[in-house]
């Protein structure tokens, strides 16, 4: 659905030049909800507003729903933005204009006469739950009503894509689980496919089925969560269960089990301990709902011989699970 | 001359009055329509052209917009910086060729409107840049075009302070068409001068005295009223913009 392939960007000029993105190649699936993780400055700001060319890259080429955005005349970009929704971290609403009155400048600027328009916006605002607030002004709501408002005007003009800056930076943990509540539901009834970036790993969390981190304008690792769970090393699976630090004076070997899927809810460790007579102490554990799924980390200190530390291992890994070794 | 007990003096007193009232009336709101009109799309292309703004690139050149904005930068900056006075008599070939001549209150709207074009195309300027930026860029991930933004986005955010950026300049306005007064230009500032000054009548200087503040203290009410209405908002510190706070604004800007 989105292709970014293979783009640059950099900003200034000579000596104060900034290479904000480096050959950078991600594909987001039709239907999908994919999420840009990164620190600030990582780039994935200048990264989502390739796609709708607010930013225009250096090099490469971006592919939305089949059309070349990058190749295209003035004319028919602004055509092709009517078909790509933006939320804002800091809404970007008109203060000017009532609720209606945002939602409808979408649809005046595509051309949609005055009648449907009331129509269109009333559908959109009960969407996204503010019919009640039809006529009020942006200074009178609240921030997550403020986006809400600002989710249905991106999608007025009924687009295929849906990008998000860091739509719930700016909002506090309730409201922002709300919102991604809201994002989800879209995506599921009207088949809307996210693209989002954030820095915040929860979001990730909550709603998506894949990501990528970037780091200095780079992708450093990319792909669907369920994947990236198992996957040894990865990164994201790692800052998707954080552990934190292996505390001072532990004896025994450290290692991170990852459960996926049906081994979350086995008794592991009850068996371990009782198989290998080992006693094993959690230093820390943490479960969470990935991509609809139950998966969780667990980290063990193993106390003993090098032996049994080792056939231990070995055992959890025979019943599939991802082992680590801290 | 100046009998105050005759009661001829206070008929030709309010007479003079009314007439000289009349006279900066229409100096004033012909100047004002004729400064709007070629004042607010001067600013917004003054605006436009800078660097990342919305005609930055016209026809797809950007050393054009940079020329325009110089151009047009370096007009405004002259406009601002010839005293009035100046201007009034500097102008007086360019007044003949428009209106025919340069005595009287409709000469007189040549000057005035040079002099509050520049003025006015500031604080066009000043209202312009206040807008968040963030705003355009919504506007252009819609797909809008230029023209839709500049209409349906930039003039109603920036309403608000464009109404009292009119504000100042009307007084502005009034301000300079007193002096019109000196050179025959007929309103209330020719009344000052030729019963205040060549006369010695202070009841003539203080009638018009009175008569210029509640004109000003009229329209700077009537500005705030609306640019309160409009504004469906309060400013980053929670007070709402004044025509003070506005001006305050532009002697920091310059």
């Amino acid at each position: 659905m989105i292709s970014i392939s293979h783009v640059s960007k950099s900003f200034g000029t000579g000596a104060g030049r900034t290479l904000a993105l480096d050959d950078v190649s991600l594909e987001v699936g039709r239907g999908e909800i994919f999420g840009v993780v990164g620190q600030s400055g990582a780039g994935k700001s200048t990264l989502i507003r390739t796609v709708n060319l607010l930013e225009r890259p250096d090099a490469g080429t971006i592919t939305v729903d089949g059309r070349v955005v990058t190749s295209l005349t003035d004319r028919d970009l602004r055509i092709a933005r009517q078909g790509i929704g933006m939320v804002f971290q800091h809404f970007n609403l008109l203060s000017s204009r009532t609720v209606r009155g945002n939602v409808e400048l979408a649809l005046e600027v595509i051309g949609v006469d005055g009648r449907e328009r009331r129509t269109r916006a009333g559908e959109i605002l009960e969407l996204v739950g503010l019919s009640a607030k039809a006529d009020a002004y942006p200074a009178q709501l609240s921030g997550g009503q403020k986006q809400r408002v600002g989710i249905a005007r991106s999608l007025a003009g009924r687009p295929s894509v849906l990008l998000s800056d860091e739509a719930t930076s700016a909002l506090d943990p309730e409201t922002t689980r709300s919102i991604l509540e809201l994002l989800k539901t879209i995506n599921r009834e009207l088949g809307l496919t996210v693209l989002l970036i954030t820095h915040e790993m929860d979001v990730v969390k909550t709603i998506c089925d894949s990501a990528a981190l970037i780091e200095h304008g780079r992708i450093a690792e990319q792909g669907k969560l369920v994947e990236l769970i198992s996957t040894p090393g990865s990164r994201l699976a790692r800052d998707l269960f954080p552990l934190g630090q292996v505390p001072a004076g532990t004896t025994g070997t450290v290692v991170d089990i990852t459960f996926s899927g049906g081994s979350a809810d086995r008794p592991v460790i009850a068996q371990l301990a009782r198989d290998h007579s080992i006693d094993v102490s959690i230093l820390g554990a943490t479960i969470e709902t990935i991509a609809g799924n139950q998966a969780g980390r667990t980290r063990l200190e193993i106390p003993g011989s090098p032996e049994t530390t080792a056939a231990a291992i070995s055992d959890l890994r025979a019943q599939g699970l991802l082992v680590e070794v801290v | 001359m100046n009998d105050t007990s005759d009661p001829k003096f206070w008929s030709d007193l309010v007479d003079v009055l009314i007439l000289g009232t009349g006279q900066t009336l229409y100096m004033v709101s012909v100047s004002l329509l004729v400064t709007i009109v070629v004042g607010l799309p001067l600013g917004i292309l003054l605006v436009g052209t800078e660097r990342g703004g919305l005609f930055a690139s016209p026809f797809g050149s950007r050393t054009a917009g940079r020329v325009i904005n110089r151009v047009l930068d370096f007009i405004v900056n002259l406009g601002r910086s010839i005293p009035f006075i100046i201007l009034m008599i500097a102008v007086i070939p360019f007044t003949r060729l428009v209106v025919g001549t340069f005595i009287g209150s409709t000469a007189a709207i040549v000057p005035l409107s040079l002099v509050a074009i520049p003025f006015f195309a500031r604080m066009v300027e000043i209202a312009l840049k206040e807008i968040d930026p963030g705003l355009t860029e919504a506007a252009n991930s819609l797909g809008a075009s230029r023209w839709q933004i500049v209409r349906k986005v930039l003039v109603p955010e920036a309403l608000p302070s464009m109404l009292l950026g009119l504000a100042t300049t009307v007084t502005s306005i009034i301000n300079f068409s007193a002096m019109v007064g000196t050179v025959a230009g007929g309103g209330l500032g020719d009344v000052a001068f030729r019963y205040g000054y060549q006369r010695y009548s202070t009841i003539h200087i203080v009638a018009v005295i009175i008569i210029i503040f509640v004109i000003v203290q009229t329209l700077a009410a009537i500005a705030t009223h609306f640019a309160k209405k409009y504004a469906r908002t309060t400013s980053e510190t929670g007070r709402l913009k004044t025509v003070e706070t506005l001006e305050l604004k532009v002697a920091d800007a310059h």
